[in-house]
């Protein structure tokens, strides 16, 4: 009886986190998809969009929520960058070299927060109530941080199938040659396509730290976590992260009902690397 | 001359080993004896780690879990079980080559990035496992007592003997790497890292010939993890799985230049040199990880074979020479 | 006449899509079996289920005498069967003679380094690019790349020796070059397949004509008899420019 209304208390959050873990695992995921890049820059940024919803939080004193909307264009922006100065040139390369390239590109991010942050942790206070269901209490920043996931994912879902780029965008994940001879200009696909999903990562950072302390270091962890977020849910399939988004969440609340939660990573990533053995396409379907 | 050209790829290697070993000594600082022992355990791991990347082409990122695994089990029987230390090293590797064989059967089906995303979850899980392992200490990890190092002549004795050691390790590392490079059996390697599926054509029993490569690979970090847990006189779950040390040593061998035996030597010299100097100097030291992350690029965007494979790609002399 | 090689029976389906349908033949040791059909006919699809990339749905297949149905690639090539790829394989960053000395080492005769190395050199003078040992294999042009992946194949001394268009992308030189060795290669007792789309060539040099059209086979017999088959004529009118060839060239 106790575990049942431990797990009452425990899932609603688990759920509310695991859209925002969705959203971060997309943004690796949908560039896995377009270029199959595993791209290792992934913490860092997601460090980033904390940093940037702490920034405008306490510097230019704005809601963090309507921070997003700096946060979002500029981790595009970043995206392209990194594309353009790291990624490029090694995108037909054999995998360890755009493995190092994007690792690089952590290691340039670290060191630089590291000289501007330290890394020591930051915390943004930052309340917006909580509504009482029963025996649950949901915090209003996490309410609003899922609704936010679930906005951001049904933004990317238009743009991928409603808009011209995001058509390109997928027929340059289907067969970029192909994709080329049709006169679509893949280069500039694969480089908006990285924005993309660095945009996502660093909308996710900017969520989680509304509700959980973080250092520059902090991404990695989530990181992580979007590696078995996006194999769970079958990597290069977006609708397949934010469902593996919610596995994982509801996982961390149910698993420690049960046993301690130092056993939950042990769970995840044992998880993880069977679903790599036997469905290595995800739990739910194949890419695209 | 025929003959020192046929085994110069295994007498540089040695010289450079020698030169390490001789450097505390000639310098007389103990200082330097902890920047040979870092080097030493670098050429080690690397080279070690080349077995795979380098010859056979899989890129494990998750290396580290046979030194962090071979070592806690080695150290366990030494501190906890009082074996000796040479008993213990034999064990850590012996024990980090079954891992090696049972996860090879595994994972090594999975190929390019599947296969490095499965040796990172390989790492988490079992740094994650390890904190919950009760028998290793749990999270606060395994303490040697003071006494143990009586059995080597006391502590400062048994520091100077693991220096020692990790160089004939390294020397292991090397002599193995090079009989591989040499041998009809790293041909089969080589010819898995160029096409798997010709490989298999040509006659190469490729899923047999990964896993002893993997096992190979896993055998001398395991040893070193026992020595190194040794010197510290502790063990942890974090510094024995750390992620970060997995790439830097795909970034050495990456450095120096995959599938060669020089290659990985240099790299590791290279990068713990570059490393001991950006975090002395004052200029660099608060952005000492940003340089070496633009340095990486830098070699990975433009000579993507490393030092030595860069070499080896414009001479058919050095080809031969630079094994 | 002992037979090399039975292909009983045999099925291959990619999902929905039946790329081989109960293609049987047998191969007398010594021949040279040419094998032909439109593009898409399967006939890559049967090379690989002959050398165990694929494994058949139904049928069996037979090697010396032995069921060889479920065995992989390398099975395979340690019992004698040796094959030349349509695209390329060779393994750029290791030499030519390294390239070479892989297929000796491994295949079934399982030569030692030293030896293999020999044998490297001959097959290499054999196929004409001895002066290119040292060079690195990703280096070479085509035409040199198609005599290194024939190279590799003979020099595990293959009793069987698949061949997937060797011809495709040479010039007319190449080609008559190509020719020649095929015919050296059988001198020396090797039983060949081979796939292939000039049908100048493959009428010459094969004992025997086997047709395949839609995964199915729809003819088997002498060059002779395949040019007048009514449906090898009616298969080939569905691409033109064959069919022409086919008439021209007789």
């Amino acid at each position: 009886m106790q575990q049942i209304s431990l797990l009452l208390a425990s899932l609603p959050d688990g759920i509310l986190l695991g859209f925002v873990y969705g959203v971060a695992a997309m943004g690796l995921t949908l560039i896995w998809g377009v270029m199959n890049v595993i791209n290792l820059s992934h913490g860092p940024i997601i460090a980033l969009g904390m940093f940037g919803t702490y920034l405008i939080f306490f510097k230019l004193g704005l809601n963090p929520y309507l921070g997003l909307f700096l946060v979002a264009p500029l981790g595009l922006l970043l995206g392209i960058l990194i594309y353009v100065v790291a990624v490029h040139r090694v995108i037909n390369a054999p995998h360890l070299s755009s493995l190092l390239a994007t690792f690089s590109v952590n290691m340039i991010i670290i060191g630089l927060g590291t000289a501007a942050f330290t890394t020591s942790p930051y915390n943004v206070d930052f309340n917006m109530g909580s509504v009482s269901l029963g025996s649950t209490t949901l915090l209003g920043t996490r309410l609003i941080a899922a609704l936010a996931a679930v906005i951001a994912t049904g933004s990317l879902y238009l743009f991928l199938y409603r808009t011209r780029p995001g058509k390109y965008i997928r027929a340059v994940a289907n067969n970029r040659s192909a994709a080329e001879l049709m006169g679509i200009p893949s280069s500039r696909i694969l480089a908006l396509s990285f924005g993309l999903g660095t945009m996502l990562a660093a909308i996710s950072g900017a969520l989680i730290a509304t509700f959980f302390p973080f250092s520059i270091l902090s991404g990695g962890g989530y990181e992580l976590k979007s590696f078995v977020i996006g194999v769970l849910g079958g990597l290069g399939n977006p609708v397949g992260a934010l469902i593996g988004g919610l596995t994982l969440g509801v996982l961390e609340a149910v698993i420690p009902a049960f046993m301690e939660t130092s056993w939950v990573p042990v769970i995840e990533f044992g998880l993880f690397i069977l679903v790599l053995l036997v469905r290595p396409n995800g739990l739910f379907g194949a890419k695209q | 001359m025929k003959n020192f050209q046929k085994y110069i790829g295994i007498i540089i290697p040695l010289l450079v080993i020698a030169g390490l070993l001789l450097y505390p000594a000639i310098t007389g600082k103990a200082a330097a004896r902890e920047t040979a022992f870092t080097i030493l355990k670098a050429i080690a791991l690397a080279s070690s780690l080349n077995i795979l990347l380098g010859y056979t082409g899989y890129v494990s990122f998750g290396h580290i879990v046979f030194f962090g695994f071979g070592g806690y089990v080695g150290f366990y029987l030494l501190s906890t079980q009082g074996m000796s230390l040479w008993i213990s090293i034999l064990a850590g590797g012996l024990s980090s080559g079954i891992l090696a064989f049972l996860l090879g059967k595994a994972i090594l089906r999975l190929r390019g990035a599947y296969f490095a995303l499965a040796t990172i979850g390989v790492n988490e899980a079992m740094r994650a496992f390890i904190n919950n392992f009760d028998l290793f200490g749990g999270p606060t990890g395994i303490t040697l007592n003071f006494k143990a190092y009586l059995a080597y002549g006391g502590a400062a004795k048994a520091l100077e003997m693991s220096f020692y050691v990790v160089g004939a390790l390294a020397v292991l590392a090397i002599i193995l790497s090079y009989i591989i490079r040499t041998s009809k059996f790293g041909l089969g390697l080589l010819a898995i890292r160029e096409n798997e599926d010709a490989a298999e054509v040509m006659g190469v029993f490729a899923p047999d010939a990964k896993t002893w490569a993997y096992v190979l690979s896993a055998i001398i970090p395991g040893m070193i993890g026992v020595l190194f847990f040794f010197k510290n006189g502790n063990v942890e779950p974090h510094d024995a799985f750390p992620l970060h040390a997995s790439i830097e040593l795909l970034v050495m061998v990456m450095l120096g230049g995959q599938g060669t035996v020089l290659g990985p030597i240099l790299g590791a010299f290279a990068y713990q040199g570059m490393r001991g100097y950006l975090v002395t100097s004052d200029f660099f030291k608060d952005i000492q990880l940003s340089v070496s992350g633009a340095l990486l690029l830098i070699i990975v965007l433009f000579i993507p074979a490393g030092a030595i494979g860069w070499l080896r790609q414009r001479n058919a002399i050095l080809r031969r020479v630079l094994a | 006449m002992t037979l090399l090689l039975q292909v009983q029976g045999v099925t291959k389906r990619f999902g929905g899509l039946q790329a081989l349908t109960q293609v049987t033949f047998d191969l007398p040791k010594g021949q040279i079996l040419g094998l032909i059909g439109p593009n898409g006919a399967g006939k890559t699809t049967l090379f690989n289920t002959i050398n165990g990339v694929y494994h058949p749905e139904e049928g069996r297949i037979l090697f010396k005498g032995q069921d060889v149905t479920n065995k992989m690639p390398y099975h395979l090539a340690k019992m004698g069967m040796a094959r030349t790829h349509q695209i390329v394989r060779p393994l750029n960053e290791l030499t030519v003679r390294e390239n070479v000395m892989v297929g000796a080492c491994f295949g079934h005769e399982n030569q030692s380094l030293g030896k293999a190395a020999k044998i490297a050199d001959e097959v290499l003078e054999f196929v004409g690019i001895l002066n290119r040992a040292d060079q690195l294999a990703g280096s070479l042009n085509v035409a040199q790349k198609k005599r290194l992946e024939m190279a590799r194949a003979l020099a595990s001394h293959p009793h069987l020796l698949l061949l997937d268009e060797v011809l495709a992308g040479l010039n007319p030189s190449e080609i008559d070059g190509m020719i020649q060795m095929v015919l050296n290669i059988r001198e020396q007792g090797i039983t060949i397949i081979m796939i292939e789309h000039l049908m100048k060539a493959v009428m010459n040099v094969s004992d025997r004509i086997f047709v395949l059209d839609y995964g199915e086979q729809i003819a088997e017999g002498s060059p002779n008899e395949i040019v007048n088959h009514p449906k090898v004529i009616e298969a080939y009118l569905g691409d033109p420019k064959l069919a022409e060839q086919l008439m021209e060239e007789e």
